[in-house]
């Protein structure tokens, strides 16, 4: 499969008072077109500010980004960007919250909002299009603030742990909710998550990062059939990925704590 | 020791009627009072007047003098410059967003510009602008101006840079932020300027008309008290309350509706 998004040696140091510091050391990444990648690793190894980096938002300090083969360091507008917060405007109503990207592209609002009306009512919005974002429950806020990213119309989608501030059981419902979308749609998809068994569960690879400086520590691709159900979290298969990570993550804890 | 047995305390309401009709007998208390005082001679007349004395001066202040000339005076400076500073104001502080540098060049001058009692330059400002209503609107303005500017500049300083780098994210031009995004977010901080601002504009307005003027309800009381005629000081008193209430009033309503515009 052709490459779609490529990090080239891209590294980020800041200089401080105390010196430079290294937030991420030179790495590559390769993601293919159409998969589902999950960046997984403790606090401050880095993965945000990689995004910031792929989003065009954040200039790295060495390296550069390639989307589609092309140069597209530095440049903004080329990925659709789900940051962690849902940054729904209050002041819009949920379905002129979605069509913000259609229209800072340009497209007039009517357009816009005939393009948009019937996903939302597809894909769990229905009869919540007029309302306001405070009216929202955090799963609905997720669910509005994914559906602007994915109208968005770009072909890679950047999602910075959509479902962390979510309770157990609706964070269960919107990883089925964006497996679907992610058929449906049929983007290539970076996620960045905290919880191990969410990055199993969704991807197709994943990078598990170390810290100090930022780094990935290893590529581990997911076979296990899809579509997957729940009980696959059950099989030997899932569970040695699962251990696996979880050694990777802890290691570097321990030798802190040693 | 046994521990006291406490309830929580528990306070009563009274039904509206009774609420107003308290709130009316004070008023017809104070009034009677007033009144009845002076008569017996417990109050002088000279320095306080009566209320009998100040109901005679209202029908003659509005049958026979130019009462409808002062109160349109006062209230257009106070309205135009209750506008303009605003206005001038709220775009002000919404300027600093564009740059940081900008915003920190310029933030002593408004500290600087604040600090000073804007009233103590009104003779500066007459002398400047001349006897007329301009010299009045341009007083109001200054008083609200910097209330304007510093209340918006800490809606701009409140942005939340995640919302920012959404729109980044979406290929936004800065234009586009400004407008879609740093606009719509300091409303509600604009807003809730109007009232205080109306304040200060009428403030503003007659200490403009006490310093020099031709017409005012500021120039009328200053008028009425150096000719020692305190019951039409009194009536012109209430008669800029009612002024203000009506215009506190306006901006209320006018507050409210942007409210509802902003869903916050």
């Amino acid at each position: 499969m052709p490459v779609k998004v490529q990090l080239e040696k891209v590294g980020m140091a800041f200089t401080t008072n105390a010196g430079v510091f290294r937030a991420v050391a030179p790495l590559d990444i390769k993601i293919e077109t159409g998969r589902f990648v999950s960046l997984v690793g403790p606090s401050g190894c880095g993965k945000s500010t990689l995004f910031n980096v792929i989003a065009g938002l954040l200039q790295p300090t060495e390296g550069r980004v390639l989307i589609d083969g092309e140069d597209a360091t530095g440049i903004i507008g080329r990925v659709g960007y789900m940051l962690q917060k849902d940054l729904l405007l209050p002041w819009r109503t949920v379905l002129d919250n979605v069509i913000l990207g259609m229209e800072v592209q340009g497209m007039p609002l009517k357009q816009a909002r005939e393009r948009a009306l019937p996903l939302l009512r597809k894909y769990g919005l229905a009869g919540f299009e007029y309302l306001y974002p405070n009216s929202l429950s955090g799963g609905m806020r997720q669910r509005a603030a994914l559906l602007r990213t994915l109208l968005f119309d770009t072909d890679v989608i950047l999602l910075d742990e959509p479902f962390g501030a979510l309770d157990a059981q609706t964070k269960l419902q919107m990883q089925e909710w964006l497996m679907q979308l992610w058929s449906d749609f049929q983007k290539t998809v970076v996620f960045i998550t905290h919880d191990v068994e969410e990055a199993i569960y969704l991807s197709d690879e994943i990078h598990v990062m170390g810290t100090r400086p930022g780094r990935v520590l290893e590529t581990i691709p997911i076979t296990l059939p899809r579509p997957r159900l729940r009980t696959t979290a059950l099989t030997p298969g899932f569970i040695a990925i699962k251990e696996h990570c979880m050694d990777l993550l802890k290691s570097p804890a321990l030798e802190e704590a040693a | 020791m046994a521990k006291p047995v406490r309830r929580l305390p528990v306070q009563k309401d009274w039904p509206t009627w009774a609420i107003v009709a308290v709130q009316v007998s004070i008023l017809l208390t104070v009034v009677a009072g007033w009144e009845i005082g002076v008569r017996a001679g417990f109050i002088n007349g000279f320095f306080w007047s009566q209320p009998t004395a100040i109901w005679k001066t209202t029908k003659i202040f509005f049958t026979e003098g130019d009462a409808w000339t002062d109160i349109s005076f006062t209230f257009r400076s106070t309205i135009f410059g209750f506008l303009i500073g605003t206005t001038a104001g709220s775009l002000f502080g919404l300027s600093f967003w564009w740059s940081r540098n900008y915003a920190a060049v310029a933030q002593p001058y408004i500290i600087c510009f604040e600090s000073i009692p804007k009233l103590a330059l009104a003779p500066l400002i007459i002398l400047v602008f001349g006897l007329g209503l301009t010299s009045k609107v341009a007083i109001a303005t200054a008083l609200t101006l910097v209330v304007s500017t510093l209340t918006t500049y800490a809606g701009v300083k409140a942005l939340d840079p995640d919302g920012e780098k959404l729109f980044y994210s979406l290929g936004a031009t800065r234009w586009q932020v400004f407008r879609k995004l740093v606009v719509p977010f300091c409303l509600p901080w604009v807003i809730s300027v109007l009232r205080v601002n109306i304040g200060l504009a009428l403030t503003g307005a007659i200490v403009g008309e006490f310093i020099a003027s031709q017409h005012g309800l500021g120039r009328q009381i200053l008028y009425a008290g150096q000719t020692y005629d305190i019951a039409l000081v009194w009536v012109a008193v209430f008669v800029l309350s009612t002024l203000a209430i009506i215009m506190y009033a306006a901006v209320s309503w006018l507050e409210s509706l942007l409210r509802k515009g902003t869903r916050q």
